[in-house]
C-alpha cells in the first residue's frame, strides 16, 4: 500500500519537473519575443513528454577511461535527492507524505546530498572541465547552504516548530514580524536560485564557458536524471518558498465546490508556480555572475545578514512573549 | 516515529527504482557502435591533452572547511529555534554569545582572504 | 523477527558493507563515496533509536559536509588519478594478532555481562528536547563548542595560507 503511493507519488514528482522544461521554453520564447514549442500536442504540452521518448532511444557514451560505476550513479543519487524533498512539502491540509518531527532540518538535509552526486558526476567523466565544473558547482552550492539554512532558521524561530505543516498553519506571521520574513524571504530565494545552479549563478554549467560543466559528457538518460534534479530542487525550493513564507495552502477566498483539500491544492499550486515563473523570469533577463561574485555574495553578504537577521528575529520572539 | 522515516527509506528505494528505469530502457534499447573516436573526453572538437586532474588550489578546501564549522553552528541554531518562546531572555543572551565568537571566526576568515577565490 | 529488527539488520548490514568497501576499496574516490551508505546506515539506526534530530543532523552534516570536504581533498591531492593504492603491507600477521586479541576482549565482554531488556522508555529526542538540555544544565559545554570550532577555523586558515 505504502509502496504503492510511494510510486504514485514519484511519478508526480517526475512530472512536475518535466512540466517546468517545457514552462522554461515557453517563458523563455515569450521573453524573447518568440513562441517555442507549439507542434507537438495543443499548444506544445507534449513537448517534454516527446523529448523524453527520444531520449530512451539514443546512444548511451561511456567516456574513454571514465569510471563507470561512478558514472551511473551519479544522476541517480542527484535525482533521489530532489524527489526526497518533497517528502516533507504539505500539499493541501492533510496532504503531506511524511509530517515529519524535524521537517525543515530535514530538507535542508537531503538538499545537501546533490553536492556529492555532482562531484561524483564530474570527477567520473575523466574530463578536465566536467572535473572543474562539478569542484566549482560543489563550492558555490556548499557556500549557499549557510544563508539557506539562516533563512529557514528565521522561521524556525518565529513559529517555534521545525515541522513544515505546523509552520503553514502559524502563518500569517505578526505584524511586528515582517521586516525579518522579508529578509529571510529575499535570503531564501536567492540561495535557492543558487543551489538549483540557476542563472545569475549558474557558472559551473555555463554554457559559453565550460560547455554544460559536470555534465558535458553525459548522453542522454543520465543527462535527464541530472536535469531531473536540477529542476526537481527548484520545484521543490518553490514549493517550501510557498510552505514557509507564502502561506502555503491557505488561501484569502474559497473556490466554490471544491471541498478543503481541493481549495488548498489550487492555492498551493498556484503560488508554487508563480514563483517558479519568477524564477524563470529572472533567468532569462539577468547576465551570470562571475564564480568569485558569487563567492563574495554569499559569504561576505548573505551569511552576515542572514545571521543578523536571526538576532532580531529572536529578539522579537522574547520580545512579544 | 521510525516508521515516519521508514516511509523515506521506501521513497528513497522507490525513486532511485524509477530513476534506475529509464537507464535499464536505454540500456535496452539504445543503438550501441563505439568505436573509439565517439569516447575521447570533450574537449571543443580538439584532442584532449594532459590528465584529467591537475594541481587545484587550496581554496576548494578553505571553502569546504569554512562550510562545515558553520554548518556545525547551524545545528546547535535549530533546537534553540524552538525552545526560544519558552526559554526567554536567557536563551538569547547564550546564542548572542554563541553567534559572536563565530561571528568572530568569520571575520578573522574574511580578514585573513580565506574566502577569497584568487 | 519484527520490523524493527529486520531494519536493524539491514542498516547494520548496509553500514559493515560501506565500511568494509571504504577500508579496502583500491580507489580512494569509491572509497570515499562508500562513505555515503555507511554514514546513512548509522543515521538509519539513530533513527530505529527514536532520535531523529540526531538523524537528521548525521545526514546533514556527515553526509552533506565532511564527506564533501574528503572528496574536495583527494581530488586535490594525486590521489584521484586512479593510482592503485598498495593495500597489503608486510605487517599483515601481527595486524591479525592485535585484531584477534581485541576480538576475543569484545567478545568476552559481550557474553558476560547481563544485557537485559530495553532498560525503559527512550527519553525524547526531539529538538525540543535537545535545546532545552543544551540551554539549561550543559549551557557551558555549548560555549566551548563555539570556541573550539573557532579554534578549528582558525587554526586551519593558519595552515593552508602558509603554503601560498
Amino acid at each position: 500500500m505504502v509502496v504503492l503511493a510511494a510510486v504514485v507519488f514519484t511519478f508526480l514528482a517526475v512530472g512536475g519537473p518535466l512540466f517546468l522544461v517545457l514552462a522554461e521554453r515557453k517563458i523563455s520564447a515569450w521573453i524573447q519575443a518568440r513562441v517555442g514549442p507549439k507542434h507537438v500536442g495543443p499548444h506544445g504540452l507534449l513537448q517534454t513528454v516527446a523529448d523524453t521518448l527520444k531520449l530512451l532511444y539514443k546512444e548511451n557514451i561511456v567516456p574513454h577511461r571514465a569510471d563507470v560505476v561512478l558514472f551511473s550513479v551519479a544522476p541517480i543519487l542527484v535525482a533521489v535527492a530532489a524527489l526526497l524533498d518533497f517528502v516533507v512539502i504539505p500539499f493541501a491540509p492533510g496532504w503531506v507524505v511524511r509530517d515529519l518531527n524535524v521537517g525543515i532540518l530535514y530538507f535542508a538535509a537531503v538538499s545537501s546530498l546533490t553536492v556529492i552526486g555532482i562531484l561524483t558526476g564530474g570527477w567520473a567523466s575523466n574530463n578536465k572541465y566536467s572535473l572543474l565544473g562539478g569542484l566549482r558547482s560543489a563550492a558555490q552550492m556548499v557556500s549557499y547552504e549557510l544563508p539557506l539554512g539562516f533563512s529557514l532558521l528565521v522561521v524556525a524561530t518565529l513559529t517555534g516548530t521545525l515541522s513544515t505543516v505546523r509552520i503553514v498553519e502559524a502563518q500569517p506571521y505578526p505584524a511586528v514580524a515582517y521586516p525579518c520574513v522579508v529578509v529571510a524571504a529575499l535570503v531564501f530565494l536567492v540561495a535557492a536560485t543558487a543551489e538549483a545552479n540557476r542563472i545569475p549563478f549558474d557558472l559551473p554549467e555555463a554554457e559559453a564557458e565550460l560547455v554544460a560543466g559536470y555534465f558535458s559528457e553525459y548522453t542522454p538518460m543520465r543527462f535527464a536524471l541530472f536535469q531531473l534534479g536540477e529542476y526537481g530542487s527548484l520545484l521543490a525550493s518553490s514549493a517550501l518558498f510557498t510552505t514557509l513564507f507564502l502561506g502555503g495552502w491557505k488561501g484569502p477566498f474559497a473556490f466554490p465546490g471544491l471541498g478543503p483539500v481541493g481549495n488548498g491544492l489550487v492555492w498551493f499550486l498556484g503560488k508554487t508556480y508563480a514563483v517558479v515563473f519568477f524564477l524563470m523570469w529572472v533567468r532569462w533577463t539577468y547576465p551570470r555572475f562571475r564564480i568569485d561574485q558569487l563567492l563574495n555574495i554569499s559569504w561576505k553578504l548573505l551569511l552576515p545578514v542572514s545571521m543578523v537577521n536571526l538576532l532580531v528575529a529572536g529578539l522579537l520572539v522574547v520580545g512579544i512573549r | 516515529m521510525p516508521l515516519d522515516w521508514a516511509y523515506v527509506a521506501v521513497f528513497a528505494l522507490v525513486g532511485a527504482g524509477m530513476a534506475a528505469l529509464p537507464l535499464g530502457i536505454v540500456w535496452l534499447l539504445a543503438p550501441r557502435s563505439a568505436y573509439p573516436q565517439k569516447r575521447i573526453p570533450y574537449e571543443s572538437g580538439i584532442v584532449p591533452f594532459g590528465e584529467a586532474w591537475s594541481q587545484f588550489h587550496v581554496r576548494y578546501y578553505l571553502f569546504g572547511l569554512a562550510f562545515l564549522l558553520f554548518d556545525i553552528e547551524v545545528i546547535y541554531i535549530y533546537p534553540w529555534a524552538v525552545v526560544l518562546r519558552e526559554l526567554g531572555g536567557f536563551a538569547f543572551v547564550e546564542m548572542l554569545i554563541f553567534l559572536g565568537v563565530l561571528g568572530v571566526g568569520l571575520a578573522y576568515a574574511w580578514k585573513k582572504g580565506a574566502l577569497e577565490w584568487v | 523477527m519484527n520490523a524493527e529488527a529486520l531494519a536493524f539488520y539491514a542498516l547494520a548490514a548496509m553500514v559493515l558493507v560501506g565500511g568494509g568497501l571504504v577500508v579496502q576499496s583500491r580507489n580512494l574516490v569509491h572509497a570515499a563515496v562508500s562513505l555515503v551508505p555507511t554514514l546513512l546506515g548509522v543515521a538509519g539506526l539513530y533513527v530505529l533509536l527514536h532520535a531523529e534530530f540526531v538523524t537528521a543532523i548525521q545526514i546533514l552534516i556527515y553526509v552533506g559536509a565532511i564527506t564533501v570536504l574528503i572528496l574536495f581533498v583527494i581530488l586535490l591531492t594525486e590521489g584521484a588519478t586512479g593510482l592503485r593504492v598498495r593495500q597489503r603491507n608486510e605487517q599483515v600477521p601481527l595486524a591479525l594478532l592485535v585484531c584477534g586479541g581485541l576480538a576475543v576482549l569484545l567478545l568476552g565482554v559481550l557474553v558476560r555481562v547481563p544485557w537485559g531488556p530495553a532498560a525503559g522508555p527512550l527519553p525524547p529526542y526531539n529538538p525540543g528536547a535537545v535545546g532545552r538540555s543544551f540551554l539549561m544544565p550543559y549551557v557551558l559545554a555549548f560555549e566551548v563548542t563555539s570556541l573550539v570550532i573557532l579554534a578549528s577555523l582558525v587554526g586551519a586558515i593558519v595552515i593552508a595560507r602558509r603554503e601560498e
